[in-house]
């Protein structure tokens, strides 16, 4: 055990964070969470990107063949730390970046990788992912989406829902269904679908938040080329397997935890009850304590899970808790910081009394949002006990 | 960067589960539950010829001289087997105190008998209200302490008491004339406990004072997170395997879904608690600062981690599990103690919002 970094990675450490400080735009990317539809929005949002990856800080693991730099992973984690620490903008081609580029690194042809990754970096072309159904939530493998070939050319028909990102990206890795006549994990590929292909048509859905961040995408005899098949035909499931691992450990991030508690302690610090501060209060000190706990265990177990990518061990039963645990315990840090606001935790993002300018409210909804996104808390426990556990499958 | 445990300590981890599996399976747990004294002697006997009871007995003494995290692993796999007898109390905290805090003479005499496994020391910390032993100028101790693990088989005892300069430790002979053993009957049969009355015996003071005081009980409450977490993951191996061959409705109740998320939600209590018990005794060992929050995180955690995996390992079993033949109550009393020995979890959530200042 040793927890200290080397001279040179604390030395990159600062340089980081000088980058960080020097480069991010003032006041954000100005605010984009009202549909995200505004073009200058998406401008800056893919020039932060693009800044950032200039500078060496985006997907630094990645070959260098393909734009990355084939550097060992606590370099990556050194600058998510300082990204989160710096509360920088997100990156607006996360979905390229987390979930489709490791796929494809694995699965990928030459051709495909050549193609597709030097622009998931620089924020050239924005993914989004094409998995749920209005009929296939968690039972995913039922999904109905059909490509026929046709020639050396998919034609596909059907829907997706869910969408995240779908009104500004340029393509969608997307499962559909290949074989309708084999069993159902056995008829899916996974192919790379042109968003602007004819055909596509992108309707916004509203979310409980009240803002436009996921749509519904409909196909109507899209084309699209043959050789935008990942993996074998008929066999995307283990593909889409790959992805959706890629997508856990995204979505249950401990950095981004640590500041939302750093910002719920500030809170209960900043209200009086009772003629004194919040954070004095017997019983909520309690609830801060065990939420800060529960924090910097999922800390620590980033730190074992990336000691073990540093030694090439493969992840075992640990790392597929990081979903289930990480949004759970967002939520539940949303969920004190509305209890400690009480009645001003109902104020709508529009009230110019809102606290914060509505960061509780809206973290508290949304994070219940990526308890379900990404598949359930529920389905995650399935996983757990019959891949982990090896407990026996009901279905 | 390097988080986690060296191929040494996962090697020492692999040695001690065989051995545990084949010296101390639940029928010798349950022998020594039904013995006097609630040892397993010649368990006793091999593991001190293997060295754990010398593990953090500094070198020159006759032990290996290694540190908290190497201990943790052993303290995990002994919470796995439940492993009865003083190990923790006697080889960890009341070692550790005489490691830190004992004069010259004191390591002389007990730290290489305690590492050959021929002495037990124990540590005494609760005591009922009325009776809070004062060490007296003269040196000599009066009062009594309650809880005092295995003080049936202990050589001596490290006691906290209150002096001029505040809370302090002091070690006192139980050979010495005065001193009277009283044990407790208790719900964890995989312990012992007794009632310690010192009767003016003599009682030397360690060094160190209040900052010594702090370090064995941050040492304690790692120790009992190691344990925690072994229990937490046995328990969660015998509800699992339970699940896979008992069957109701036709088929083996691990494929319902309400079995299935009852384990995962152990699963997810405990990898992340993993990280805390290794952070914490690293902590002990090189991150001195660190330490007291790591400790209290870690305690407060991993107890309540136990207590509730017990519960869903407990409920899982169904019938069988709430019948004395069935081990699982074994971990499930086990587990209860932890929680309250040395403070419970929210006393230590209370230290850990004032070590972070809030």
């Amino acid at each position: 055990m040793d927890l200290n970094f080397t001279p040179e990675e604390d030395e990159f450490r600062i340089k980081v964070r000088r980058f960080l400080e020097e480069n991010i735009p003032k006041s954000g990317l100005g605010d984009g969470r009202e549909g995200r539809e505004d073009k200058a929005w998406l401008a800056r949002a893919k020039e932060w990107q693009r800044k950032l990856y200039e500078a060496g800080y985006v997907a630094m693991a990645w070959p260098k063949e393909f734009g990355g730099q084939a550097l060992e992973p606590v370099r990556q984690s050194i600058v998510n730390d300082e990204v989160v620490r710096a509360k920088a903008p997100y990156l607006i081609g996360g979905s390229g970046l987390g979930m489709l580029g490791p796929t494809l690194i694995s699965w990928g042809t030459e051709e495909q990788k050549k193609r597709y990754l030097p622009k998931i970096l620089t924020a050239e072309e924005i993914w989004c992912q094409g998995y749920s159904e209005p009929g296939s939530g968690s039972d995913l493998a039922s999904l109905r989406t059909r490509a026929e070939i046709v020639g050396d050319e998919f034609v596909v028909n059907g829907q997706k829902v869910w969408t995240s990102g779908a009104q500004y990206s340029d393509m969608m890795f997307c499962l559909v269904r290949t074989d309708p006549e084999a069993p159902k994990h056995r008829g899916i590929s996974y192919i790379l679908i042109d968003m602007h292909s004819p055909g596509l048509t992108v309707r916004p859905l509203v979310q409980m938040t009240g803002d436009r961040g996921f749509n519904e995408v409909f196909f109507d005899n899209v084309r699209v080329p043959r050789k935008n098949l990942v993996g074998k035909l008929n066999e995307g499931w283990i593909v889409a397997n790959a992805t959706l691992f890629h997508e856990r450990n995204m979505l249950g991030s401990a950095s981004g935890s640590e500041q939302r508690f750093n910002r719920l302690r500030a809170l209960a610090k900043s209200i009086q009850r009772n003629g004194h501060p919040l954070s004095e209060d017997p019983v909520f000190r309690q609830r801060l304590a065990d939420l800060q706990i529960r924090v910097e265990a999922m800390r620590l177990h980033a730190m074992r899970q990336l000691t073990d990518q540093i030694r090439g061990r493969q992840p075992g039963i640990e790392a597929m808790i990081n979903k289930l645990v990480g949004t759970e315990l967002n939520h539940d840090l949303a969920t004190a910081a509305m209890e400690a606001m009480g009645d001003d935790s109902m104020l709508a993002r529009d009230e110019p009394s809102v606290v914060d300018k509505g960061y509780w409210p809206y973290e508290w909804m949304f994070s219940l949002g990526l308890v379900i996104g990404g598949g359930t808390s529920h389905i995650q426990k399935n996983i757990i006990a019959e891949r982990g556990l090896k407990m026996p499958k009901s279905r | 960067m390097d988080f986690g445990l060296s191929e040494e300590q996962q090697q020492l981890k692999t040695s001690a589960r065989e051995l545990l599996a084949a010296e101390c399976p639940t029928p010798a747990v349950r022998r020594a539950m039904a013995s006097d004294d609630g040892t397993l002697p010649e368990l006793w006997r091999e593991i001190a010829k293997l060295g754990w009871t010398g593990l953090i007995v500094p070198e020159k003494f006759g032990g290996a001289g290694l540190g908290m995290l190497d201990m943790a692993v052993l303290l995990e796999e002994q919470g796995y087997a439940a492993m009865p007898g003083p190990f923790l109390f006697s080889a960890a905290i009341a070692t550790e105190a005489v490691v830190r805090g004992g004069s010259e003479e004191m390591k002389a005499k007990w730290l290489g008998v305690l590492a050959e496994g021929k002495a037990i020391g124990t540590v005494a910390i609760a005591e009922t209200s009325d009776r809070i032993p004062t060490l007296a100028k003269d040196g000599r101790l009066s009062g009594s302490k309650v809880f005092a693990p295995y003080a049936n088989l202990a050589d001596f005892v490290v006691v906290s008491v209150r002096g001029e300069a505040g809370r302090s430790l002091a070690l006192v002979d139980t050979h010495s004339s005065g001193v009277i053993l009283n044990r407790l009957r208790h719900l964890d049969l995989t312990r012992r406990f007794g009632l310690v009355d010192f009767g003016a015996a003599a009682a030397e003071q360690l060094s160190g004072g209040e900052s010594l005081h702090r370090r064995i009980l941050d040492v304690g409450a790692v120790a009992i997170a190691a344990d925690s977490l072994g229990g937490t993951q046995r328990a969660l191996d015998m509800a699992v395997d339970y699940s896979k061959v008992r069957e109701q409705f036709g088929k083996p109740i691990g494929s319902f879904q309400a079995l299935k998320h009852a384990a995962a939600e152990i699963v997810a209590d405990l990898e992340p608690a993993r990280s805390l018990v290794w952070y914490a005794a690293h902590a002990l060992d090189a991150m001195p600062k660190e330490a007291p929050r790591a400790a209290a995180m870690a305690k407060a955690r991993l107890c309540e981690v136990y207590s509730r995996g017990t519960d869903r390992a407990v409920l899982m079993h169904g019938g069988i599990g709430f019948t004395w033949e069935h081990d699982i109550h074994l971990w499930f009393k086990r587990a209860r103690f932890n929680e309250s020995y040395l403070g419970s979890p929210a006393y230590y959530r209370e230290r850990v919002a004032q070590l972070s200042a809030y």
